[in-house]
């Protein structure tokens, strides 16, 4: 069986300065994985690299041993949050129905069976109720939960997310891992940029730290370690010592 | 009055016109509302003066003939839209800044040109103003058939490209994942809108096509949530106020097209303002109102559970607990009373 994503030595520069360098590491399919790092380490650009939607200056992702062209309709992507039109004339069902477009195919009219399956996704995360609501009149989570609603619709079998979880309380987060959890056992692979360690370990079964290199990557028990994330969070992990520490001291 | 509109309308070639500005007014109500989404609004102001200078040398090259303006405009459209992206993207200017900065130069210009032109012999009575105001019944059937083919194949553009335009708009980072070409489709619409600017020059004037692509769409927000809905409501209000403008001025000669037209998009839109259900200002008010006294009776019934009514002066223990002044307390009071609150 492929990887479900195998990214070799890719770097990326904005303007003059590389932002990533030589990112290389490989997700095997049906885990839930975690990317880990501090702020500015790299996470959005690796997934936006990955995904084509900034220039790479060198390497590749393959997908499923395949090129990304090819397995487009099966990646679903869901962007840090906070970077749509809340005030855009459409609703919670229709954002989500966009999650069906890719499958809809280019000039064509979502059908009804896909608003169907949109619905069912909203239901899924509890949302129902507010389906004809403006997505402004949404609270965070609530904003946050349509966009995993539409990930789901897109019946994917790579989820590529980033920061699912900011701004979302501790009860909704933890359906959501639950909802993930059952996603991984239909073999599907998701990978999430996650900013909470004390959660990390317990979340994710495989990870990634990242600091404009990758750090370490692997099984979670083998990643993460003092000296790892240590390494990952250089002089700012002073205040995250206690955490990882506690999490850790079994290992290191 | 009824009579002379009759007797107007059977001139063929005034159906014509009118025909052709309700087309106008549709693909301007349709792209409007994804420029306005795209939040453009600004571009298509500085896009349609920066086609003045174009308009000018079109007439310098080739006399008062519409292709040749048309084609200076779309060219001064295009250089417009690509200025206001060049300076933005090399220069720490904001981008309403850059298009001010190309708005006033090129406008500056077409004045300086248009100067020269209407001073110049030949230029006296070129009539070159019925392209900065508009003239709708100056058109013949030529002008009409441009201005409606042009106006057709932009509404179709946008019924073929809907779904694309409006994932691209609100979420390109998710179109972007699915693999779409953002750009192109980007480019498109862009494309779509120096068109129907270019298409307005003669029935509604260069200067005021900005308003009749923005209006509608500012208006028809008002009444809906959903884009569908919002890009019909702005057509038809488009093909409304670009009918009306040249119905009006072709009953007076005198009254160019341009600004009846967006004199009437804007009542459209300030009705819309005021009156929209849900999102107009005095169902808000009113909603807010009819909301705060609801919840205002309900204070009043728990603030009189928790009174018992053996109490002593019950009616000054409510009003403390209740916490309002005293004409309200009485209303309020008398509410409760009414409403059999107080036996
Ligand atoms: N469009 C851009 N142009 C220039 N620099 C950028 C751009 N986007 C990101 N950067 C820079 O690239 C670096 C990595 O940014 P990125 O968004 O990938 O970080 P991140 O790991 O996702 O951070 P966070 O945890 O805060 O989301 C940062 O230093 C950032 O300032
Ligand atoms: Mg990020």
């Amino acid at each position: 069986m492929s990887d479900a994503l195998d990214v070799q030595n890719i770097t990326v520069a904005y303007q003059e300065s590389t932002v990533l360098e030589n990112a290389a590491f490989s997700v095997p399919q049906g885990k839930l994985v975690g990317i880990v790092g501090p702020n500015g380490a790299g996470k959005s650009t690796l997934l936006k690299a990955v995904l084509d939607l900034v220039p790479k200056l060198h390497g590749r992702a393959v997908f499923f041993g395949d090129e990304l062209k090819k397995v487009r309709s099966s990646i679903g992507y869901v962007p840090q949050r906070g970077e749509v039109d809340w005030d855009f004339p459409t609703n919670a069902l229709d954002v989500v129905t966009m999650g069906r477009y890719g499958h809809v195919g280019l000039f064509r009219r979502p059908r009804k069976q896909d608003r169907e399956v949109a619905f069912q996704s909203l239901k899924e995360l509890g949302m129902e109720d507010y389906a004809k609501r403006q997505i402004r009149q949404l609270s965070g989570g609530q904003q946050q939960r349509v966009f995993l609603a539409r990930a789901m619709a897109q019946d994917a079998s790579l989820y590529i997310m980033d920061e699912p979880f900011a701004g979302i309380d501790a009860k909704t987060e933890r359906a959501i891992i639950e909802l993930m959890q059952k996603w991984k056992q239909q073999n599907k692979t998701i990978i999430v940029v996650h900013h909470d360690l004390q959660t990390a370990r317990e979340y994710f079964d495989w990870m990634i730290l990242l600091n404009k290199q990758v750090v370490a990557q692997g099984p979670t028990e083998e990643v993460f370690t003092k000296e790892k994330l240590q390494q990952a969070y250089g002089g700012q992990l002073a205040f995250l010592q206690s955490a990882a520490s506690e999490e850790t001291g079994g290992l290191s | 009055m009824m009579q002379e509109w009759l007797s107007l309308l059977e001139s063929p070639n005034l159906r014509w016109v009118l025909l052709g500005s309700m087309f106008l007014g549709i693909a301007s109500g349709v792209i409007g509302s994804f420029v306005l989404l795209r939040k453009e609004s600004l571009v298509g102001e500085a896009m349609s003066h920066a086609a003045l200078p174009g308009v000018c040398l079109g007439f310098l090259a080739a006399g008062r003939e519409l292709p040749a303006l048309m084609i200076g405009a779309a060219v001064f459209g295009f250089i417009s839209l690509w200025g206001i992206r060049i300076i933005h993207r090399n220069t720490k200017l904001k981008q309403d800044t850059a298009i001010g900065l190309i708005l006033s130069v090129f406008f500056g210009l077409g004045i300086v040109l248009l100067t020269m032109i209407t001073n110049s012999s030949a230029g006296n009575k070129s009539g070159l103003d019925s392209y900065i105001f508009g003239q709708a019944a100056s058109m013949v059937q030529f002008d009409v058939w441009m201005m409606s083919g042009i106006a057709m194949l932009v509404t179709a553009a946008a019924l073929l490209f809907f779904k694309e335009w409006k994932l691209v708009i609100f979420d390109p980072l998710f179109a972007g994942g699915l693999g779409w070409k953002t750009k192109t489709l980007n480019s498109i619409l862009s494309f779509s809108i120096v068109l129907i600017v270019t298409a307005g020059i003669q029935a509604v004037g260069i200067i005021l096509m900005s308003a009749l692509i923005i209006t509608p769409a500012i208006a028809a927000r008002y009444w809906t949530d959903r884009l569908g809905i919002m890009v019909i409501l702005s057509a038809l209000i488009g093909a409304f106020s670009g009918l009306s403008g040249a119905a009006l001025s072709a009953l007076d000669g005198g009254i160019p097209t341009g600004p009846v037209v967006v004199l009437t998009a804007t009542a459209v839109f300030v009705f819309s303002f005021l009156f929209a259900p849900g999102r107009g200002k005095l169902a808000q008010i009113t909603a807010y109102r009819r909301f705060r006294r609801r919840w205002k009776k309900q204070q009043a019934v728990q603030a009189l559970d928790s009174v018992p009514d053996t109490t002593p002066s019950r009616y000054a223990a409510w009003q403390k607990t209740l916490g309002v002044e005293n004409s309200e307390a009485r209303r309020l009071w008398n509410w409760l009373k009414k409403n059999r609150y107080l036996t």
